[in-house]
């Protein structure tokens, strides 16, 4: 759309003002310009210090025990008697999720800048626990925005994250999810500029969060590269990722986006049905718009007032996608599809059956389309999915949707 | 760019030797008819300038006073449409008091910024105020909208340092509002010492008018400011006086208006007993 035909590269952005085509960019008040404009500065310092990406290596292969396994799942390949399925084990790494990789970045971010107090949004609580848990390790204080409906149905992570140290604070504005804590933490951050770091969750937010948050990820996708070449001689056929803000899935894909052959998939949550005012596919559902500091697609009415997301997900509840996302699916480069609440329900059952491995909700929305997908490819189609994190968190949910079927 | 409104009103407060009172609403809070009401009763007991909000969900600098103010005003149904409409309405009696819409881009951007623009100036509106366009973003809206003949109205911050004001002010116009704390609206006023020299480093920078708000609720900390900025803004205390008027399900009352205009006439002898020094 907003791109010239013929893009010799699609791993050149953000422009220096953060645009992915018309998307990303700055929109926040005044009182957080500085800061955004410090930390870009600091980031690209960090970026260009060998010591920074020394020291963050060392966390990743001994605290959070990367590179994480890309593991061929056998028994679900077998069933579904198409393409081959590996799984990267984001779930295994330290805190269960891929969003640790992102907040190890942030964190050493923050302690080199000197901010002493660490705030971030949560919806899953996967974020919310990786956040909480760095900050232990490095002495942060911690405070964590979270949703009243979220703290309900993750219980779990809240108790880790207290456990941990941090500060749980329900949010009970507007839908009380996501979005809204996301809203919370601005206006914390706003309060407390001068010793606060804000560590958001996924490829969103203004400039250069978006590209700062899909760097620190792009460890999945350099893993995968490696890993999938060791073990099938070449660079896999498709790649599959769960889509909230984006931030696995970017992570996965990034390293890729330039292997033209290989398609790419993003999953959003369609909840109860693309159909319904109850999903959270913000591509499939929304149009652009200006929320959270970019421009990008969102679920929104005629007039412009963001509407709520649904899903069974609460790290897919959000009715945004990170600006790189947007611009991706209007180059066509990633397809986007969506899977719902029964889909990733189903899912979630299979893999826990013939893989032995309990997924979080929100990869089940992928593994849901996988589960679509891979009958129709050849037998020799490679295909890669993102298992960004472990579902203990979700078992009650589960186990409530399901009634008495569990 | 001829001079609006805003320019004007400034200019005579100056002749006059004292402070403009700007006061907030939110458009349709309760509801469109009440809101109506208290914008045209307004300019009687003294505001000089009118602050009308334009509702949005997510409302991310602003605290709980205004967040609630939006929910009632949507709730209610209010819309871009009912809010232009609005200022048609006060603008086909009130022919010299300035309207400044303040809000957020994305319902502007869906609006369509050409039309709105258009359908602004149209509708009698002088500037606009919109809190997540910093200057970086300035295409999209500060230049089509100066180009269209409306004062764009920055804020300027404790953050903004001497290094960064001229990059906030270049674009600016009507009047700058200065933001005297880090924070949320609805919270702690700043003290008048830091507002003063606040207020003195901007004007450094600038020839135009300074205002000042966030925190001002009485018609005491109005004067203490009126004595140094050019204006004083008052909102989430005016939101406050409404809302403790309005029934259980948010419903406007008889007191409703009045409750507003007591608060608003208070503030205004406030900015008005100011000494002004030499100015
Ligand atoms: C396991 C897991 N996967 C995916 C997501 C969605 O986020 P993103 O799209 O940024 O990867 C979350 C968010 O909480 C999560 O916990």
């Amino acid at each position: 759309m907003n791109v010239p035909p013929q893009l010799n590269s699609f791993r050149t952005g953000p422009d220096e003002r953060g645009h992915f085509g018309i998307y990303g960019g700055r929109f926040v008040a005044e009182t957080l310009m500085p800061l955004i404009l410090d930390l870009e500065k600091a980031y690209a310092e960090a970026k260009a210090d060998p010591a920074f990406k020394r020291e963050m290596d060392g966390h990743l292969t001994h605290y959070v025990g990367r590179p994480s396994p890309l593991y061929l799942a056998e028994r679900m390949t077998a069933q579904l008697g198409g393409a081959k399925i590996y799984f990267k084990r984001e779930d295994l790494n330290h805190t269960g999720a891929h969003k640790v990789n992102n907040v190890l970045g942030q964190i050493m971010l923050a302690k080199r800048m000197g901010k002493p107090r660490i705030i971030a949004e949560t919806g899953a609580g996967m974020h919310g626990v990786a956040t909480a848990t760095m900050c232990a390790k490095f002495g942060l204080e911690c405070i964590v925005y979270m949703g009243s409906v979220d703290v309900a149905r993750q219980q779990p992570n809240v108790l880790r994250m207290k456990a941990l140290g941090a500060k749980v604070v329900p949010v009970e504005s507007g839908s009380k999810t996501l979005k809204d804590a996301m809203n919370e933490a601005l206006r914390d951050w706003v309060t407390n500029v001068s010793d606060t770091f804000y560590c958001i969750g996924t490829v969103a937010g203004p400039h250069p969060y978006p590209m700062m948050v899909r760097d620190f990820q792009c460890v999945i996708g350099n893993e995968t590269r490696e890993q999938v070449t060791a073990l099938e001689g070449r660079l896999p056929n498709s790649l599959i990722a769960c889509i909230g803000g984006g931030s696995n899935a970017m992570g996965l894909f990034h390293p890729f986006l330039d292997d033209k052959d290989i398609e790419i998939y993003g999953v959003e949550a369609a909840g109860h049905g693309l159909n319904t005012a109850m999903h959270a596919a913000s591509v499939a559902g929304g149009k652009p718009g200006v929320l959270h500091g970019n421009r990008t697609y969102l679920l929104m009415d005629a007039d412009g007032q963001i509407t709520e997301a649904h899903s069974i997900s609460a790290g897919l509840d959000y009715p945004g996608i990170g600006p790189e996302h947007a611009w991706l699916n209007d180059t066509g480069r990633v397809k986007f599809l969506s899977a719902t609440d029964e889909e990733a329900l189903e899912a979630f059952q299979l893999c826990c059956k013939l893989e032995g491995i309990i997924p979080a909700l929100e990869p089940a929305h992928a593994l849901a389309r996988v589960i679509e997908i891979a009958p129709r490819k050849p037998k020799d189609h490679v295909m890669v999915l993102n298992l960004s994190g472990r579902g203990d968190k979700d078992l009650a949910s589960v186990a409530e949707h399901l009634g008495g079927k569990m | 760019m001829s001079s609006t409104r805003i320019d004007t009103r400034f200019a005579d407060l100056k002749r006059q030797g004292r402070a403009a009172l700007v006061t907030f609403l939110t458009a349709g809070d309760p509801d469109t008819e009440t809101s109506l009401a208290i914008l045209k009763a307004l300019p009687d007991v003294g505001a000089d300038v009118i602050e009308v909000g334009m509702p949005f969900t997510d409302p991310m600098a602003d605290g709980p006073a205004i967040q609630a103010s939006s929910q009632r005003a949507l709730k209610a149904g209010q819309t871009m449409v009912k809010t232009l409409a609005m200022i048609r309405a006060f603008r086909a009696a009130d022919q010299t008091t300035p309207i400044v819409l303040m809000g957020y881009y994305n319902p502007i951007y869906i609006y369509g910024v050409g039309k709105f623009l258009t359908d602004a100036k149209a509708a009698g509106i002088d500037g606009l105020i919109v809190v997540d366009l910093p200057p970086e973003e300035d295409e999209e809206l500060c230049l089509p909208a100066l180009k269209a003949g409306l004062n764009f109205i920055r804020l300027a911050t404790p953050t903004t340092d001497d290094k960064r004001l001229p990059a906030v002010l270049a674009n600016t116009s009507g009047f700058v509002y200065y933001v005297s704390i880090t924070g949320i609206t609805g919270m702690a006023a700043a003290d008048p010492w830091a507002v003063t020299a606040a207020v003195s480093r901007i004007k450094r920078h600038t020839k135009l008018p300074v205002a000042v708000g966030f925190g001002v609720r009485s018609a005491e900390q109005a004067r203490a400011i009126a004595q140094a900025a050019d204006g004083v803004v008052v909102g989430s205390a005016l939101i406050d006086a409404l809302k403790a008027t309005l029934d259980g399900d948010d419903k406007a009352q008889a007191a409703s208006v009045g409750a507003v205009t007591k608060l608003v006439a208070s503030l205004a002898a406030g900015v008005r007993s100011a000494k002004r020094g030499g100015k």
